[in-house]
């Protein structure tokens, strides 16, 4: 059983990464606009021109 | 020219249709209009500066449907010299915007706005969302910190529970309930923080709320644990303290972010209805600023075919105003030098320059302020149902718990003992559900409610919606359509009518607005100059044509007496051409286009239906026998509709009150459960209960029907809490109670209540 001094500060830390890693998202706002974060994902805007995919109808 | 501009925003996005552009088109012409008569608007009183020197605004924004148009905003802005960084939440439909004020300024970007097709107006720094958001934020923190602890507590403890049935030593299970106890006492000292607050609170106040009971659970589980932690014994309960935390931020969190994304709603409505006022400065400049930075004496410029801001003394110019919102009166008012204003009238005529003044003794306002306090003061007295189920549960749980504690120290198996199972009874019978019981229905019937234009101002309304068996409306405005309407379209012919829309547009006057959008039309007649409080003037195809009063067009004073029969509540525009015989339009305040049915729908359900007005008898005789409503009163002051409120409340009656003026203010908040429109007045909006959206009447039937099914839920919910206490509390008090079944139970029951929860979103549709 000594293995589990080693396991449980592990298990213990990776968990709280976790929440830091949480509590940093939303600090940083990312929490915000979940309704425009869906649709920003799909927007091509952050790629030079020449490597965007072929426009499809209807878009900007 | 802003007609392209508005095509061209119709291409991008398919939600964008022919009648928004009109509007738009509408409203440009209007922009130009102000430009050229009064000024350009300075918005600088609402731009916060950053540390970097960059100027920030946030800004509500109207027309927003699809990703689409997010892309074309971001990337129209991004455009504008000088703007260093613009970014729209689709969520709340607003719009932040940095930058650089050498090169630009906030009034080029709401220009810029406006010329992509949406219409923006920014938000009063003073009062922003601020502490609404902290709370959320710091729920969803505790809530976080709650799961995080939990899990990592569960994880040790099944180790444990499974350790006890095998081979665990007593050295290990120490050893992970120290652990435990290393996790659970930051972890609860935390998370626990908006119960014990809410709870101290509520104890320094001598009353009992939810919170009480929960954390008197959590802290003395937590306690207990310790003490058996210390004690080297098989059972703690740690890991129920945390994940009950955990289950009630759930259904608090969710509570709070309903009740904000309702606010931050209302508020960009709020701005949007352009809540500011026009300052004219000492040195004569103007600006506006919004109302929270007009204090008395100040001096407001109110052009023709605005609403008045502000509660004040007309200083100059002479104007016609619609008092309709104010007390529901629909003919309008001469005003001129020295007389009162009151915010909420629409200012029909010419240039006013009005001085602020406070609400003094005697006006209307000082009335409405004063019945409203007593209102809302008598109002206070409901006591909502969670803290009926907390009073009624809160001492029955803890005379058992110390029946069960007195009991077995009789029965001889020592103090601490006896202690773990009055303890066990505590957190076995577990709040958790029962803290769910409410707010989880509340949050799902107030979704529903929102998908139909309802929005909430407490969640508590619902119980009193649901109770509901007399509706009173106001007629103005609530029965019928805030703006007026032709009457007589299928008595005049389509040229004169088109015409005298053409002609129409070149006015901002209330009645020439109606006869605009009657005629559809969108061509302007050039030329066309108008006479300010009595009509417009202009040749068309070398034909001298005028639109305006009876007087002004010198129409005998019997005809236009003859017209007014037909029509007693509306008021005449007429059109005179030289060589033809003026043709005569009725305006009046059109009814709801549902409200015919509502009102019928409404009394099948067995509802008395009454309509309390402010306006003459013949006007509410007329929509009272249309609608077929058999009660009614006119010509009644704000006194008069509380004195009638009561009445029904002495004779039992539970009222719902809908009603959109100032003079409805105080009857909203004295009744039962109201409701207002929203194009009500502020000080209504802030009374009433809930705030439908639309010009459809049915969001009040939709109210009472959801309501009435949310309430069902509710109580069942509360039965099926204290069923299952039924069970679970007599096994505690037996002993039989181990961690592992407090963890099932308890997650078992709260799974339970948010499901029955959860059905009503999936009930038969209405």
């Amino acid at each position: 059983m000594d293995v589990l001094i080693y396991l449980i500060p592990i298990a213990l830390f990776l968990g709280g990464l976790g929440l830091v890693g949480f509590l940093w998202s939303l600090k940083s706002g990312q929490y915000d606009d979940l309704e425009g974060a869906k649709w920003r994902v799909l927007s091509d805007d952050d790629l030079p021109p020449d490597q965007r995919p072929e426009k499809s109808a209807g878009a900007e | 020219m802003p007609r392209v501009r508005v095509a061209e925003g119709r291409r991008t996005c398919p939600l964008r249709n022919r009648e928004n552009t009109i509007t738009i088109a509408q409203a440009d012409r209007f922009r130009d209009h102000d430009a050229m008569n009064v000024h350009s608007r300075d918005w600088s009183a609402f731009v916060t500066k950053a540390p970097s020197g960059a100027s920030h605004i946030e800004l509500a924004v109207e027309g927003i449907h699809c990703a689409a148009c997010m892309a074309r905003i971001e990337k129209g802005l991004g455009r504008l010299p000088g703007v260093e960084n613009a970014r729209l939440n689709l969520t709340t439909h607003r719009l932040a915007v940095d930058w650089q004020p050498d090169a630009t300024n906030a009034g080029a970007v709401v220009d810029k706005l406006e010329s992509l097709g949406f219409k923006a107006h920014p938000f009063d720094p003073g009062e922003m969302r601020g502490r609404d958001d902290a709370a959320s934020r710091h729920l969803l923190r505790a809530l976080a910190v709650a799961g995080f602890g939990g899990m990592n507590i569960m994880l040790l403890s099944v180790s444990v529970w499974s350790g006890n049935v095998t081979d665990i030593t007593p050295e290990t299970r120490d050893f992970f309930h120290w652990l435990s106890a290393l996790i659970a006492l930051p972890v609860v000292a935390y998370a626990g923080r908006p119960f014990f607050v809410s709870a101290w609170a509520a104890l320094k106040a001598r009353s009992l709320n939810m919170d009480v009971p929960i954390s008197i659970g959590v802290t003395l589980a937590v306690a207990m644990s310790m003490l058996q932690t210390i004690q080297h014994a098989e059972d703690v309960y740690f890991d129920s303290a945390v994940m009950l935390l955990f289950f009630l931020l759930i259904g608090r969190y969710l509570d709070q972010n309903m009740r904000r994304r309702t606010r931050s709603f209302a508020e960009n409505l709020a701005a949007l209805r352009a809540e500011t006022a026009r300052l004219i400065r000492p040195d004569g400049s103007t600006g506006d600023v919004p109302l929270s930075q007009v204090e008395p004496g100040m001096l407001v410029l109110v052009a023709a075919g605005e609403r008045v801001s502000v509660d004040g003394v007309i200083e100059e110019g002479t104007s016609e105003i619609d008092q309709s919102l104010v007390t529901g009166e629909t003919r309008l008012a001469d005003v001129g030098l020295g007389d009162r204003v009151h915010a909420g009238t629409l200012n029909a005529a010419g240039v006013l320059k009005v001085r602020v003044t406070a609400a003094a003794k005697g006006t209307l306002l000082d009335e409405v302020t004063r019945l409203l306090e007593t209102a809302s003061q008598a109002k206070s007295r409901y006591i909502r149902l969670a803290d009926r189920a907390a009073a009624l549960y809160a001492p029955l749980v803890h005379t058992a718990a110390a029946l069960a504690f007195i009991g077995w120290l009789i029965a001889g198996i020592g103090w601490q003992p006896s202690l773990v199972i009055a303890i066990s009874v505590l957190i076995i019978t577990c709040p958790c559900a029962l803290g769910l019981a409410i707010p989880a229905v509340q949050v799902v019937a107030s979704g529903i409610l929102f998908n139909k234009g309802v929005l909430l101002n407490s969640g508590d309304a619902l119980e009193r919606f649901a109770t509901v068996d007399t509706v009173v409306f106001d007629k103005t405005g609530t029965l019928t359509l805030p703006d007026a309407a032709l009457a007589n379209a299928d008595e005049v012919r389509a040229e004169d009518l088109e015409l005298a829309g053409r002609l129409a547009l070149a006015s901002r006057h209330p009645l020439a607005a109606a006869l605009a959008r009657a005629s559809g039309a969108r061509d302007p007649v050039t030329g066309a100059r108008e006479a300010a409080g009595s009509g417009v003037k202009a040749t068309v195809d070398g034909v001298e044509c005028r639109l305006g009063s009876p007087k002004f067009c010198d129409v005998a004073e019997d005809a236009a007496a003859a017209a007014l029969a037909l029509h007693p509540d509306a008021s005449l525009i007429v059109l005179a051409r030289a060589g033809a015989a003026p043709v005569l339009f009725a305006v009046r305040q059109a009814l709801r286009p549902d409200a015919v049915s509502v009102v019928a729908d409404l009394k099948r359900r067995g509802l008395h239906v009454e309509i309390l007005s402010g306006d003459h008898q013949a006007a509410v005789a007329m929509v009272a026998d249309e609608l077929g409503v058999a009660d009614y009163a006119a010509r009644l002051d704000p006194r008069g509709k509380i004195a009638r409120l009561e009445a029904l409340k002495a004779e039992g009656r539970k009222v719902l009150m809908v009603g959109d003026g100032l003079n409805d203010a105080p009857a909203l908040a004295a009744a039962h459960v109201s409701m207002s429109p929203v194009s009500a007045v502020h000080l209504s909006q802030a009374a009433a209960d809930a705030v439908f959206l639309g010009e459809s009447l049915a969001a009040v039937p939709a109210a009472l029907r959801t309501a009435h099914r949310a309430h069902v839920a509710m109580r069942q919910n509360l039965v099926l809490a204290a069923a299952y206490n039924c069970i679970a509390v007599p096994f505690a008090i037996a002993g039989f109670v181990t961690p592992l079944l407090a963890a099932l139970a308890m997650s078992a029951s709260s799974i339970i209540v948010t499901a029955n929860s959860l059905r009503l979103r999936f009930g038969k549709a209405d």
